[in-house]
């Protein structure tokens, strides 16, 4: 029995596991997909929210400017990479002056700080390559970015360290419950826990229902984005906004943590909750709007595309105990700004808990610190030295565009949170991130795998589940199986 | 008496041919640029021939596999009964580039051989810097 | 710090080719650093036969072109470095290595030739909309889990993109038995060889879709199929054209970037058109000292032309670190004229010509019946009258000394068709 499961190991649902794995608790983190971060946490904008889109009083608002102080020392402790680049939010007529005062407005009363309204001559000082159009902009230098799926992993990880359970690759079937507990099952096992927070994402609903709770329903709203090669990363310095419309904060233009370039998402509704495809039509709208405000982001330098559903109910989050049982604390529609909240819900339902009446002892060996993977390819000369002596493994490099060394991928094999499928290396070592998408390095990463962790070749996976790399291998000579 | 339109691969020039065949003979080759063409062309309407190339099973060697050809080309209809054999057929390291792997392949008369060398897989010497 | 006369990076064919000739040039210490296992690049994976019928005067399959380099590379004695990374190259010819043997290392290299060869594009690059399943391979990556550690990418396969290696491809799947159901391409004509058009298709009846692309991609885990659709002249899908197509499989075969990142760190000037470093008649790059050969310069079709301009670029290294190379400048400037997509050399030096310079270039559409012209910013110096041009097939025309040494102080060399693309 644990005291608590949390459904959903996205950005919130880890971030939940960590800060609650500081006390004395059994936790246990599930998902339905073989990592964590496999549903919006990969696919959103990787912005670190300043704050002044919220309406005042919301839980977005109060969440994200919270969430937006936390981020530092969260990423400290964790090490994750988060660089406060600032945004700017741009405008190219009288309306969008307008548009730009009343946010600056909004924004000061939700506490954002150092926000302020800056022309033309400024605003092209600190950004070369904007529009011409482009008159003035709205900058809020406490907005930066931060990689969503290094601080779920991160997050995660260090929830595991201090003793949390994690459960990957099981779907949640039905909840039952009594006086005491819960029942959570799933594909694979039965798992009883004291309390269950709902952190499913696009799924959140669904789960809610489970327990007899309707009261909120979340639409997926589709999101599509393009990755720009690091040669282009000088064409974005700041976060760079386009005026908000009534489906989201609209396309943006902004350097990543890694040195390339994002551009998206747009905004469409969809029915399907697993409906992460992009299509022809959507990477032309974002290509054409990024270019309103960045006219040389090109296709030409695309490396690739991906979507994601942002998680939207109604104007504001959903985070609440059930009205149906208060042991059960939903954690819905967490759209943007969710990711720069993520750190702020944390402590949010771990306060709910508090009055739930779980008991709350802070742990003794609690470590907070969690230590990333070493990254090769943003040491000096010296650093690299000191990193191959102690292991020559990261003198060997595997992945060249990324240059990311074969230290790196055993270590992401090894990690408190095992990655054994592509896409998880990818996420943890960049291994397969660069412009030639992996080409080059995936036979080197599958051999790797497959002798870190005695799994056959041909039984490695993009994804985990059915999502085998090879089909098999080649028939040759007599009972020739017995290559791995 | 039939004409047939090849596509000459002799060079990247790539002629379209036209051969006109009467039985066992060749009456005629049309669009050849050079005597190679038309020589080409006569050939691969009587007696197409294609080299097989592949890869064997190696035991023991430092790779599983070891890459191999039919050292002449052989009949174009004899290709599937090849790979067969050479689907069927293994090596023992070390492998040497030119060895005859199977003789007489599907009886071409014509032998596969290895096309790289396979060292034994206990004879790699693993920190191997110069060659 | 370790030295070297001439520093050769990359061991494919253009890296070899470039160290041997260097090494019979007169270099004394010429080391090839090379970041696989072993020496010979993409053509150990090249088990199919078609290579060496210019410089052996007999077919050879890749495996055996790379060994007779490697053969004559030990002969010559030059040193190779493998398993290592270069991670970065200065102006003045610092090179900075990495390996899991001696980690981080710095080399002097009197002159350095790169040859790092070119890598394919990505679906990324091509940025087919859809699912991201498993299942999606570079033609060249599948080619190396089936040739070389003995594996299968799939089943049912479509190939998009009729280039070489997808070609080579549909043939060596089908024969592994696996069901290749088409090759798509989108531009009217294949950029692949005839003869591998015949030999890799015809003779097994798969399907060459012209003018088809693949636009959307099915499938959660693993792809579950494509949608193709017909293209018009501008290459855009046209609307109920699109078929459904089950596949467990999709390989991508639709061209190849030069490999330049080092090139562009250490500020070697780019061609634009090509991806690859701007060169004279001795393969010189912008910064003086430092050769380019090979694929790094322009993607070839055949290993020939690789090994015949690689040695060009590793004898001139080799007279630059003897000090025997003529450092005045490259007064010729050679143009790509209408008709013509890119030509390499870009300038030539006359006084370092010994016989002849070849131009080789791509012209950018089908044309039959076409003449090719030559001419300086003086006179036409002659035409040559073309049958068929097609941009897979790269041209060459070879200029001799005497003849232009007779043409006065001249400036430009231009290459131009005149006549009507089909």
């Amino acid at each position: 029995m644990y005291d608590v499961v949390i459904i959903g190991a996205g950005v919130v649902g880890s971030c939940i596991a960590r800060e609650l794995s500081r006390y004395e608790l059994s936790i246990c983190l599930l998902d339905k997909e073989w990592d964590v971060a496999s549903g919006t946490s990969k696919g959103n904008s990787a912005i670190v929210h300043a704050g002044y889109d919220a309406k005042p009083g919301t839980l977005q608002a109060r969440l994200n400017v919270k969430g937006n102080e936390l981020m530092e020392q969260w990423c400290t402790e964790l090490d994750v990479p988060f660089k406060r680049v600032g945004s700017l939010l741009l405008a190219f007529n009288d309306d969008d002056m307008g548009e730009l005062y009343k946010l600056m407005e909004q924004g000061r009363t939700n506490g954002v700080p150092e926000l302020r309204i800056i022309y033309k001559d400024e605003l092209h000082t600190m950004e070369h390559h904007i529009s011409g159009d482009a008159i003035a902009a709205l900058y809020a230098p406490t907005a930066g970015v931060v990689c969503p799926y290094e601080l779920t992993i991160a997050a995660a990880e260090n929830a595991v360290i201090n003793g949390a359970d994690i459960r990957l690759g099981q779907t949640v079937q039905s909840i039952m419950r009594d006086s005491d507990s819960f029942e959570v099952v799933t594909t694979e096992h039965t798992i009883r826990a004291r309390y269950v927070i709902d952190a499913a994402g696009v799924y959140a609903d669904d789960i809610a229902s489970m327990i007899g709770d309707n009261s909120f329903k979340i639409t997926p709203r589709k999101g599509e984005y393009c990755i720009l090669d690091k040669a282009k990363g000088y064409l974005a310095k700041h976060v760079i906004f386009q005026p908000p419309t009534a489906m989201g904060k609209g396309v943006l233009v902004t350097p990543t943590v890694d040195g390339n370039i994002l551009v998206g998402p747009n905004a469409h509704d969809v029915n399907d909750k697993e409906d992460m495809a992009t299509t022809a039509e959507g990477l032309q709208e974002i290509m054409d709007t990024a270019r309103k405000s960045v006219p040389a982001v090109s296709e030409r330098d695309v490396i690739t595309s991906f979507a994601g559903l942002r998680a939207v109910s109604g104007d504001d989050f959903v985070i609440k105990p059930s009205d149906v049982d208060s042991r059960f604390i939903i954690v819905g529609g967490i759209c943007s700004p969710g990711l720069t909240s993520a750190p702020a819900i944390a402590l949010m339902v771990t306060e709910f808990l508090h009055q739930a009446g779980l008991i709350i002892d802070a742990k003794a060996d609690y470590n907070p610190i969690r230590k990333g993977i070493p990254r090769f390819r943003e040491m000096n000369e010296d650093e690299r030295r000191r990193l191959i002596a102690m292991d020559p493994a990261f003198g060997r490099v595997i992945c060249r565009c990324e240059t990311v060394t074969e230290g790196e991928i055993i270590e992401a094999v090894n990690r408190p949170i095992p990655a054994v499928t592509l896409d998880a290396i990818k996420r943890r070592a960049r291994a397969g991130m660069g412009r030639c998408q992996s080409g080059f390095c995936t036979p080197r990463v599958m051999e790797i795998i497959s002798k870190q962790k005695g799994i056959p070749v041909d039984g490695i996976t993009k994804k985990g589940g059915r999502s085998i790399v090879l089909t098999g291998v080649v028939q040759k000579g007599d009972a020739y199986d017995d290559r791995t | 008496m039939t004409t047939r339109n090849i596509t000459c691969i002799l060079c990247p020039q790539g002629c379209n041919l036209e051969v006109t065949v009467d039985g066992d003979s060749v009456i005629q080759v049309k669009g050849n640029a050079c005597g190679k063409g038309k020589s080409y062309g006569a050939e691969e309407c009587l007696d197409p021939r294609r080299v097989v190339t592949s890869s064997v099973k190696v035991i023991g060697g430092e790779y599983p596999l070891v890459s191999v050809k039919t050292a002449a080309p052989v009949p174009k209809a004899a290709i599937w009964d090849c790979i067969r054999a050479i689907n069927a057929a293994s090596v023992n390291a070390p492998v040497s580039i030119g060895q005859v792997i199977i003789e007489n392949v599907a009886g071409t008369g014509i032998d596969v051989i290895a096309t790289r060398n396979v060292a034994k897989s206990d004879d790699i010497v693993k920190e191997k810097i110069c060659i | 710090m370790i030295e070297h006369d001439v520093v050769v990076i990359g061991g494919g064919p253009a890296g070899l080719a470039a160290a041997v000739a260097a090494r019979q040039a007169g270099a004394e210490d010429v080391c090839i650093i090379e970041r696989d296992k072993r020496l010979g690049g993409i053509l150990q994976q090249c088990i199919h036969n078609g290579f060496g019928l210019h410089i052996f005067e007999e077919e050879l399959t890749g495996p055996e072109y790379a060994q007779r380099f490697i053969d004559m590379a030990r002969q010559w004695g030059v040193h190779s470095m493998l398993d290592t990374m270069v991670l970065d190259i200065t102006p003045d010819r610092m090179i900075t290595v990495v390996n899991n043997r001696d980690g981080l290392q710095t080399i002097k290299a009197g002159a350095v030739v790169l040859a790092m060869g070119c890598r394919e594009r990505s679906r990324g690059a091509l940025n087919i909309p859809g699912t991201r399943p498993a299942g999606i391979f570079t033609a060249g990556t599948a080619q190396r889990f089936v040739n070389m550690e003995g594996f299968m990418p799939g089943n049912q396969i479509v190939v998009l993109g009729s280039g070489d290696i997808g070609l080579i491809m549909a043939r060596r799947l089908t024969l592994e038995g696996a069901d290749v159901k088409m090759v798509c391409e989108i531009m009217p004509y294949s950029s692949g060889l005839k003869r591998n058009i015949v030999q890799c298709l015809d003779d097994f009846g798969i399907p060459l879709r012209m003018n088809h692309t693949v636009t959307e991609i099915h499938g959660k885990e693993r792809i579950e199929g494509v949608i193709i659709a017909a293209v018009d002249q501008n290459r855009k899908p046209i609307a109920g054209s699109e078929e459904y197509v089950p596949c467990d499989t999709l390989l991508l075969s639709v061209g190849l970037i030069p490999e330049n990142e080092l090139s562009r760190s250490a500020g070697i000037q780019l061609n634009p058109i090509t991806g690859g470093p701007v060169v004279d008649e001795s393969m010189q790059t912008s910064i003086p000292g430092i050769f380019a050969c090979g694929n790094v310069v322009h993607v070839n079709d055949l290993v020939d032309n690789v090994s015949t301009e690689s040695a060009i670029a590793g004898k001139a290294a080799a007279m630059y670190d003897l000090g025997m190379f003529d450092e005045s400048k490259a007064g010729i400037k050679v143009k790509a004229g209408p008709g013509v997509r890119y030509i390499v050399p870009n300038a030539i030096n006359l006084t370092r010509v010994d016989d002849a310079v070849t131009l080789y270039f791509r012209v950018d559409n089908v044309y039959e019946g076409a003449v090719l012209r030559v001419s300086t910013d003086k006179s036409i110096l002659f035409n040559i009258k073309k049958k068929i041009m097609v941009p897979g097939e790269m041209q060459h025309i070879k200029l001799k000394k005497s003849f232009l040494g007779k043409q006065g102080d001249i400036s430009d060399i231009v290459v131009e068709v005149a006549g009507e693309a089909n």
